[in-house]
């Protein structure tokens, strides 16, 4: 069946043949046809990253197969979405050890990508709480990878946006919790050098984040809401009935533009008066503010939006992001979101995101100046050694790639190895070069 | 704790409903045909939270065995509340036309194979006194279209069995539901474009889940089905002959 696919920021597009296989088998028989394929799980990844002309959907992949409850591992397929693991293990007292800032992508995306939460200075990206996965390789095989079995192709996998083969499933680490609920502190900073300073003295603090007001100038230059959070240690487990808001369609003109956003961000960070005491939260309103909007990608309107992720490594620190921010603010063009967090060390996947240093994550309407702004922020985060995240990515030049990514080489040998060329490939990996 | 007998577990709809009931601990029994998906799904509702699951192979025109299946089952879950009936095809309506092999086939799957299956059914629950009987229609049942009418006449035929069904057992303190959904996005339907009047198997199955607790008879899901086969229902034939839906 074709069908018309983006990603989350609804741009690009393109039409594309879908398999949705029921079994294990089944994809054994997608692979064997010919011609390439990528998987695809819920869609979250804002660029190309899940797409091409054929893809196979996950999305009758999604049972548990397996739970120790002395020890926490949990083995599923990789089509479970994040939302299910929570939904079923919350209440029995685990929690993922690292979370997007969305439950709704699936395991398999979340090792594609290696996801990263507000978590990552303490303990790092997703995969480094997956003790093992099972893959199905370009000739037919099935591989289990983990770092002491098949260690290149388990370090090539983690982050390896499903280009060296279909993740069946995984074996996670969740986290024991004592309440569902969150403690969270809110700190206001008024400029960005604040924010840093603040990020340095809440290190202690399980999980930071920071909302950036990205069109403050002058002395306001990067004023944030700091926001921290640590599980409750006592409170029950709880989940919320999932009450949403949705926005029904996609808007014909997006109301979000330079005047709305400025006015927007006036007033939510006019909202926080000083330092908020802690108070506590249900773990979904921490965690995934944004779920609670079904489709709020729609905002944007008919032409979609790009999500520009970079991380900056902390030696350049403030004056770095101080640039990005002059850029931006001068640009004249809104983004809605700007977050900013602190990154611990890297990992040893080839081509996992971050390292460490600040990431900053921002959307931009899709308008024919923003590639130009874009291309100009790429060659600030590529003079000071930065690197842009692929699962956001939909317009970044293959020269930026590589350069940023200096491991491709060796992620190319290693899907070279293991039969994954020719056999699976996304707009995304084409675009940037890759085989 | 309710003890529920799944046949066509493996069905999109089915599985989904399954899940709500495992995540409320009762006890489940599954029949289907294909034995890798039914082990899976086995797993997974036991770690969702059933009490138990069980299962056993079961071809839905293999009429002969059907008896058998429904005892062990019961046996197996000492005692039967809820009883499931969510197997079927699609049948390829051109098809059909050319060939009423093609035709018998569809009526068996979808009409006799459920009847028969209600037969014994029945019986056992008119015994017992209590319990629910619940069977997946849909609205093609409600009259017969062009595009698709040998579906149509097996889900018509299962829900007119129904109601004298609900009607004999209403004595015996057994429920009858038939659940007609509209059009629903599952592997049946993989090769159709969706569009606003479709659902998800998990929408159903909340649906089903809730009309099972209470008394409902023949519910639409989503109820907006309910209008539009009322006004499909009441178009002349005069005028209907000539559309092409």
């Amino acid at each position: 069946m074709t069908t018309v696919i983006h990603g989350w920021g609804r741009y690009p597009r393109c039409n594309a043949e879908v398999f949705l296989p029921r079994s294990f088998r089944e994809c054994m028989e997608c692979v064997a046809a010919p011609g390439t394929l990528i998987t695809r799980g819920l869609g979250r990844s804002y660029g190309d990253s899940a797409i091409a002309a054929r893809v196979l959907a996950s999305r009758f992949l999604d049972h548990f197969l397996g739970f120790d409850p002395p020890t926490g591992l949990l083995h599923c397929s990789a089509g479970v979405p994040l939302a299910e693991v929570l939904r079923v293990f919350v209440p029995r007292g685990w929690f993922l050890a690292v979370t997007p800032g969305t439950q709704f992508v699936t395991v398999g995306g979340a090792i594609a990508s290696d996801v990263h939460g507000k978590n990552h200075h303490r303990d790092g990206t997703f995969c480094q709480h997956v003790q093992s996965l099972t893959l199905l390789t370009g000739n037919g095989t099935q591989l289990v990878a983990s770092a002491t079995e098949n260690a290149e192709l388990f370090y090539a996998t983690c982050g390896g946006m499903g280009l060296t083969g279909i993740i069946l499933s995984a074996v996670i680490q969740l986290k024991p919790i004592q309440s569902s609920d969150m403690i969270e502190t809110t700190l206001k900073t008024s400029c960005l050098d604040a924010l840093l300073e603040a990020f340095e003295e809440s290190a202690d603090s399980s999980y930071s984040v920071a909302w950036i007001d990205c069109l403050a100038t002058g002395k306001n230059l990067g004023r944030s809401l700091l926001v921290l959070g640590e599980h409750a240690e006592d409170g029950g487990f709880r989940l919320q009935s999932g009450r949403n808001v949705a926005v029904p369609l996609e808007m014909p003109a997006s109301p979000l533009n330079y005047t709305s956003v400025k006015l927007f961000n006036t007033l939510y960070y006019g909202k926080v008066r000083g330092a908020r005491k802690p108070h506590r939260i249900p773990f979904e309103t921490f965690f995934y503010p944004l779920d609670q909007i079904s489709h709020w990608n729609r905002l944007y309107g008919r032409r979609g939006f790009v999500q520009y992720q970079a991380v900056l490594p902390k030696r350049g620190g403030s004056t770095v992001l101080k640039k990005m921010l002059q850029r931006i603010s001068a640009s004249g063009k809104a983004s809605f979101l700007a977050v900013l967090k602190v990154f611990g060390a890297a990992n040893k996947n080839h081509l996992s995101f971050p390292l460490e240093g600040y990431t900053l994550a921002l959307d931009f309407k899709v308008e024919p100046e923003i590639f130009a702004l874009l291309d100009e922020l790429d060659q600030v985060v590529l003079d000071y050694g930065g690197r842009l995240y692929l699962a956001k990515d939909a317009r970044m030049h293959e020269a930026t790639f590589k350069a940023c990514f200096p491991r491709w080489e060796e992620f190319e040998e290693v899907r070279a190895k293991y039969n994954a060329i020719g056999k699976f490939a996304s707009n995304q990996s084409r675009r940037l070069g890759l085989q | 704790m309710k003890k529920i007998l799944i046949i066509g577990a493996t069905s999109a709809i089915a599985e989904a409903t399954a899940r709500l009931w495992a995540a409320k601990n009762h006890r489940l029994y599954l029949l289907a045909r294909n034995q890798e998906r039914l082990q899976t799904i086995a797993s997974d509702l036991q770690l969702r939270g059933a009490e138990s699951v069980q299962y056993s192979l079961l071809e839905a025109n293999d009429f002969g065995q059907h008896e058998s299946a429904i005892d062990t089952a019961i046996t197996l879950l000492d005692g039967i509340d809820i009883v499931l009936i969510a197997h079927g095809s699609l049948s390829d309506q051109k098809a059909c036309e050319q060939d009423f092999n093609q035709t018998l086939k569809e009526l068996n799957t979808n009409a006799i194979s459920v009847i028969s299956l209600l037969t014994h059914l029945a019986n056992r629950f008119e015994s017992q006194g209590q319990g629910t009987i619940a069977v997946i229609g849909s609205v093609a049942g409600d009259r017969g279209r062009q595009s698709n009418y040998v579906y149509g006449t097996a889900k018509g035929a299962v829900a007119i069995f129904l109601q004298g069904l609900r009607n004999r057992l209403h004595r015996s303190g057994v429920k009858v539901l038939t659940i007609k959904p509209g059009f629903v996005d599952t592997p049946m339907t993989a090769g159709f474009k969706k569009g606003l009047l479709w659902t998800t198997p998990e929408t159903l199955a909340k649906r089903i889940y809730k009309a099972v607790e209470k008394d409902n008879a023949e519910i639409y899901v989503p109820f907006f089905w309910f209008f539009i086969m009322t006004a499909i229902r009441a178009i002349p034939t005069s005028l209907f002959n000539r559309t092409n839906i």
